[in-house]
This record gives C-alpha cells, structure tokens and sequence, in this order.
C-alpha cells in the first residue's frame, strides 16, 4: 500500500529518477492498481454549506452548497475551499495564506466552532457548514472586517517599553532561560481571532472589552521580564470593561486552535492587579 | 439620503450618513485648495449616486456602506494623504481613496 501510494505520488514526474522508482516498486504494481481502482470506484460525495454575501449585488446573506468528492480533495477545510474557488465557483471569497496554521487568515466558523480551515480535518459526516467568524461584520463572503480587534490589540501597545538603556549601549537586553519560559504560551498567538469571537462577552461588548487575545497579549508584554512598564501596563487595562467583563467562560480556550488557555492569562492578570494594587 | 424639506425628524441611520458626509467636506478642508475641490465632488457624487442606488430598507447594505466610508474618512483624515482620485469601473462600483 505505503509503495503503491510512493508510485502514484512520483509518477506524474517523468524525471530519470521518479522511472528509476517506479521500476522498483513494480513488485506490488499488481497491489497498488487493485487500490487505485478502489479508490476511483467509491467516490465520497460531501456538501459544504458556504455563507455568501456580495457588497456589489446587496442581497440577503445566504447559505450556498457546494458538492465535493473527498476522494479528490486534500483532508482540510482549506483544501476544500481551495478547490470550490478553483473549480467551481472562482467569486467565493476568504482570506487564506500560509495553509499551515502560522498565519491566522483562515479564521473562520466551521460546524459551529471557530477555527483555522487550514488546521481543521474535513468532518466525516454529510455535510459542513461554513460561516464568517460570529459577530464580526462582514465586507464579503467569509471576509471579516478585523479593524476593531486590531486597534484593541494596538490600545495595549504591544512593544517593549523601556526606562533605562539596555545594559551594554547599542545591544540586546540578555534574558534569563527561567524568564523566558514565563513566555511560553503566549508569545504562539497569531491573532487569529478565533478566541475573541468565540466569547459571549466579547459578543456583547466588542467595542469596550478588549477581548481574550488582546489580553493575552497584554499579558505577554505585562510577564516580560525587559519590560519596565510593569506597573502602567496593569493599571492601563485595569478598568470594569476592558479587563473585568471577562467572566471565565473559557470559549478562548476551547476555541484557540494553537490551543493557548487566554483565560487563565486574563486571571493571572487579575491576581497580579490585586496582589500590586493592595 | 434624505429631502431635508423643513422639519423632518431624522432616523439615527441618516444622522450617521450625515456625520460621515460631514466628516468628509471636514477632511477635504485640510487639504490644498484644488484637492479640496476635487475631494467635496467626488464625495458628493458619491453619496448622491447611493441615495438613489440604494434602497432605503436595506439596512444591511447602508451599515456595510457606512463602514466602508468611515475606514476611507480615516485614510482621508490622515496628513500624508494629499488628494482622493476616483476609478470607473463598468459594474458600478465605488470610490476608492
């Protein structure tokens, strides 16, 4: 089997060497022509379930299906939507960059849970429904304006503030192995938004929570052992909206699909603020 | 997006296309006097095509609309942007700062 698949892989390549493979794996040729025939017999019809909306023709959004056999389709959510954009309907629209979950475009709804379409596998039921991330306003398709999240992420100013020079003029500020690590956990967040949008708190007050990915990142910077802003940094988010509608529902967790826990960053944030504030 | 004739209450909708038509002419006026001039009747157009384009029930499309507006006033109001240049492109679509 593992040979027969080696073949097929190579064989669209008429190099000296993929010939050279394929007169070596001729020994389960017989084998592998029984799995091909298999393969092409039971094609596996599935229906993804796309919201559509068109600034250009305002209609009412809608749900619109597409067919896909999975026998002809890599095993993400992407990969379906790569192939409907490219063999059915070119107008679907989405945001997709690295397919490989270090972007964070592809943020998206799927099956009801938030996720990137690139690290999600294609479910095995009949059909998929596809939506832009929950309560964000949509400029097209699954294109969501991201302004409002990326100003809450800019209000926390995600840089490092200093007070002094570095140590030697003109160099990096050295870091110890044990300060670092209190990084871990947050420094892998790419700002996908799957974690603010999943959160019914975020939901209801979007403009003045600053949501758990900011927050998260507020605590990246507040955890830094360079930065000299502790102390401001704590009492710059520490505000009955911006911080405290976060009522640890933990959606962020479930939903990160770098499976970061925001939530237990934003109360490490309120037990730092309780412990200084005293 | 409305015949002012007298006084007519407003929906807080048409407030906002107000504030942003506002907003605009405002942001016009810090720019050199023939951009300026360029800057009020491209707006203008703008906003006089969609009033007659859009219908006034669609809420949906104006908020879409109002949104896109207010991220091109924010381009607009910055000081390195000197002139606004329009584009015609056959399915009708809008300006572009």
């Amino acid at each position: 089997m593992a040979t027969g698949l080696f073949r097929r892989a190579v064989s669209r390549v008429s190099t000296p060497a993929s010939k050279l493979i394929r007169s070596r794996a001729h020994a389960s040729e017989a084998q592998a022509q029984q799995v091909e025939a298999k393969a092409k017999d039971q094609s596996k019809m599935k229906t993804f379930s796309i919201y559509r909306w068109n600034p250009d023709n305002p209609t009412k959004p809608q749900l619109q299906d597409y067919e896909i056999d999975l026998k002809d389709c890599g095993p993400m959510v992407l990969d379906a939507l790569i192939k409907i954009k490219n063999e059915m309907d070119p107008t679907l629209t989405f945001r997709r960059s690295c397919r490989e979950g270090i972007c964070g475009s592809c943020a998206m709804n799927i099956d009801g849970c938030n996720g990137l379409a690139c690290l999600t596998k294609i479910s095995s039921g009949a059909s998929t429904t596809i939506t832009p991330l929950p309560h964000m306003f949509v400029i097209k398709d699954l294109v969501v304006d991201m302004t409002n999240f990326y100003n809450q992420y800019k209000s926390i100013e995600p840089w490092l503030k200093r007070k002094t020079p570095p140590p030697v003029p003109g160099k990096e500020i050295p870091q110890s192995k044990k300060d670092r690590a209190k990084l871990d956990g947050m420094y892998e967040c790419i700002l996908c938004a799957c974690c603010s949008t999943s959160c019914p708190s975020y939901w209801w007050n979007p403009e003045s929570y600053l949501g758990p990915a900011a927050l998260l990142h507020a605590h990246r910077w507040i955890s830094d052992s360079r930065d000299e802003y502790t102390k401001e940094r704590l009492d710059a988010i520490c505000d009955e909206f911006k911080l405290y509608r976060c009522h640890t529902i933990l959606n962020c967790a479930r939903a990160c699909p770098k499976g970061l826990n925001p939530g237990k960053e934003i109360t490490t944030i309120k037990h730092l603020q309780l412990s200084t504030g005293i | 997006m409305v015949s002012s004739g007298g006084a007519k209450k407003l929906s807080g909708m048409q407030k906002q296309v107000l504030s942003l038509y506002r907003g605009f002419l405002r942001a016009a006026r810090s720019k050199a006097p023939e951009e300026r001039h360029r800057i009020e009747s491209i707006v203008s157009a703008e906003f006089r095509r969609n009033s007659e384009a859009v219908d006034r029930k669609n809420f949906v499309y104006i908020e879409y609309l109002l949104r896109r507006g207010k991220k091109q006033l924010d381009q607009i109001n910055s000081p390195d942007i000197v002139g606004l240049s329009s584009l015609k492109v056959a399915s009708a679509s809008g300006t572009k700062p």
